[in-house]
């Protein structure tokens, strides 16, 4: 494990700039469990201060302190993006593995749900659930449904992996052994698919976050509780652009582009060292 | 022969599948919440007006009447695909007594016309600089450029368009930023109105090629590297056959077969970025519509533009698909 970390630090540039961003991120966002203020509070300190000693983020015209209320929403997004992140890959591992070993009709009845998934448009549908549930929405139940919507992508290329595993030695010798299917799956294929679960992971972070930032925007979630989306939301309802407080939309977004293209390149870094043809020729070898 | 029929069989019935069960889940998220439409509806007219008792008893009857609520749900369920099939959603709320079907129909041009061009755009000329790049590799103007689409790439639709806004809008004002067209011309097949149109579409799909672009241009440059080691590739150049040819004809053509996968594939997230472009722009489309009517809680309109925007993909989806042979001789051929 850490002869790869070692590995890709040193080989890889686009790995070392996203574990930088998103240390960076992550370190803000860990600061608001220090924040003095509880950052849902409004009118807290004075309106529409620039950015200075005292707040460093200046503040904004509901009269919260950018610093702090920037680093809860980070914190907001950053725990939303895992719950998905997490609760998706566990529906495509479960998919991608039993498809892959099991083979047959079960596989097919699963790639033909999987596809179905894959090709529906999720934000009208987002939308829609907004619509009913309204106020009933937080960011778990987003969460989950999002989650929902985040595994077939995944659970394919888990998939064509369980497919070439299926076929080795080692899957007949424990099929042999007497192991039962649950076991080979999660003792035997699991540890060769984790690669893919943690490239994925990031890519399904990015995904969600973005989504739940498009919805805030919108005000279709709970526009109350501080996230990346719910900043500019507020934002744009105060005309941030317009009034001249700047540092109001100028200060999130250039965050957000730190974390997004942090988690982005930890990604694609990934990727790329999963495949040892590109991870060689990375190395000059 | 047989094969392509085969093909576009399987991808019918998965199309009709994916609309079947997309419209299902529609159907069951607005049935089984416990938020009653009639409810809801009855709520916002009563907060306008004074009703007297008897108004509100005789109009929650014939909302109830209208939005099938009164009935079990699998009778409902059945109703509900029978109005479907007619393309009757009921009155729209937010433009009564307009069917919420007209106001759709209204919206679709715009829409489709914003998606398919940025579509266009972005897979031709992401495809052709990245299959360049590929084959160039140690070319430092394409590395250069591969550097950017990474860095812009994972940025998300609306901030992309945010950004735009605010360079277009405030600091370089030469574009216009809001609408579909300018308010002093008239609708209709005259220079002025196509003109304005034009201008008006511009930042709305720079915004989504923008965003889309790097996806294709870094998928391309990945594909075609490890295409131009192959055996044909080297063969080819060592043949004397033309540069451009072996680009063109061999390396891009090879390549694209999963592109085109993995258009069809990205098409609902298309989707959903042009449906926040358009907010941000104020564009006229599906979007803005669909937006406008969660706001105003205006029942029918959200379930018609959910319900065609969701057939409308898995459409677009299937026309990809079919395009699969133009590339890929194998499909015909099995």
């Amino acid at each position: 494990m850490f002869a790869v970390f070692r590995d890709l630090v040193r080989y890889n540039a686009e790995f070392t700039i996203g574990l930088v961003l998103v240390v960076i991120i992550v370190a803000f966002s860990a600061a608001s469990f220090f924040s003095p203020v509880d950052p849902s509070l409004i009118y807290m300190t004075i309106p529409d201060q620039p950015p200075s000693a005292q707040y460093w983020f200046g503040t904004n015209s509901r009269g919260q302190d950018m610093f702090w209320h920037l680093a809860a929403a980070f914190k907001n997004s950053l725990i939303f993006g895992l719950t998905v992140a997490v609760l998706s890959r566990i529906i495509s591992i479960a998919v991608g593995l039993t498809s892959g070993y099991l083979g047959g009709w079960v596989d097919r009845v699963l790639m033909f749900i999987n596809d179905i998934f894959v090709s529906v448009p999720i934000f009208p549908i987002l939308v829609l659930f907004y619509f009913v549930l309204r106020n009933n929405m937080d960011s778990f139940t987003l969460a989950l449904i999002m989650a929902g919507f985040g595994w077939p992508f995944d659970a394919r290329l888990i998939r064509s992996v369980a497919v070439g595993l299926k076929h080795r030695e080692f899957t007949r010798h424990a099929v042999f052994a007497g192991m039962s299917t649950p076991k080979v799956l999660l003792e035997e294929h699991l540890p060769y698919v984790m690669p893919i679960v943690f490239a994925t992971f990031m890519n399904n972070m990015l995904w969600s976050i973005g989504l739940e930032v498009t919805l805030a925007v919108l005000g279709f979630t709970n526009i109350n509780q501080p996230t990346i989306g719910t900043v500019l939301y507020w934002a744009n309802s105060h005309s941030a652009m317009v009034v001249g407080t700047w540092w109001w939309i100028v200060i999130p977004v250039i965050l957000i582009v730190m974390t997004f293209l942090g988690l982005f390149l930890l990604a694609v870094s990934m990727n790329e060292y999963i495949d040892p043809r590109s991870r060689l020729r990375r190395m000059g070898a | 022969m047989h094969g392509y029929l085969w093909f576009i069989a399987k991808r019918a019935l998965q199309m009709l599948a994916v609309i079947f069960c997309a419209i299902s889940a529609t159907f069951l998220v607005t049935h089984l919440s416990p938020i009653d439409p009639v409810e809801q509806v009855l709520g916002r007219l009563s907060s306008r007006a004074n009703l007297s008792p008897e108004a509100i008893a005789s109009t929650r009857a014939a909302l109830s009447d209208l939005f099938g609520t009164g009935a079990p749900l699998h009778e409902q369920y059945v109703n509900f695909w029978l109005r479907l099939v007619r393309g009757d959603f009921g009155p729209s709320l937010m433009a009564f007594p307009t069917p919420a079907m007209d106001i759709v129909a209204r919206a679709m041009p715009w829409t489709l016309g914003l998606l398919v061009s940025a579509t266009l755009i972005t897979f031709v000329i992401g495809n052709l600089l990245g299959a360049l790049a590929g084959y160039n590799q140690n070319n430092r103007f394409f590395k250069l450029f591969g550097i950017i689409a990474m860095g812009i790439q994972p940025i998300p639709y609306y901030v992309v368009a945010f950004i735009l806004l605010i360079i277009f809008g405030f600091l370089w004002p030469v574009l216009p930023i809001s609408g579909g067209f300018a308010m002093d011309v008239t609708p209709g097949y005259n220079w002025p109105f196509i003109s304005s149109v034009l201008q008006h579409a511009i930042l709305p799909t720079l915004s989504v090629v923008i965003v889309g672009f790097g996806g294709w241009f870094i998928g391309m440059r990945a594909l075609v590297s490890n295409v131009v080691n192959d055996d044909y590739v080297t063969y080819a150049e060592l043949a004397g056959v033309d540069k451009s040819t072996i680009v063109g004809g061999y390396v891009i053509r090879n390549a694209m077969v999963p592109q085109l996968t993995a258009l069809a594939l990205a098409l609902g997230g298309v989707f959903s970025g042009t449906v926040i472009t358009e907010q941000v722009f104020n564009y006229p489309g599906l979007g803005s519509l669909l937006i406008d009517a969660v706001n105003y809680g205006d029942y029918s309109l959200v379930l018609a533009v959910s319900t065609v925007s969701i057939t409308a993909v898995a459409v677009a989806i299937f026309t990809v698909d079919l395009l699969h042979p133009l590339l890929d001789p194998r499909v015909k051929a099995e």
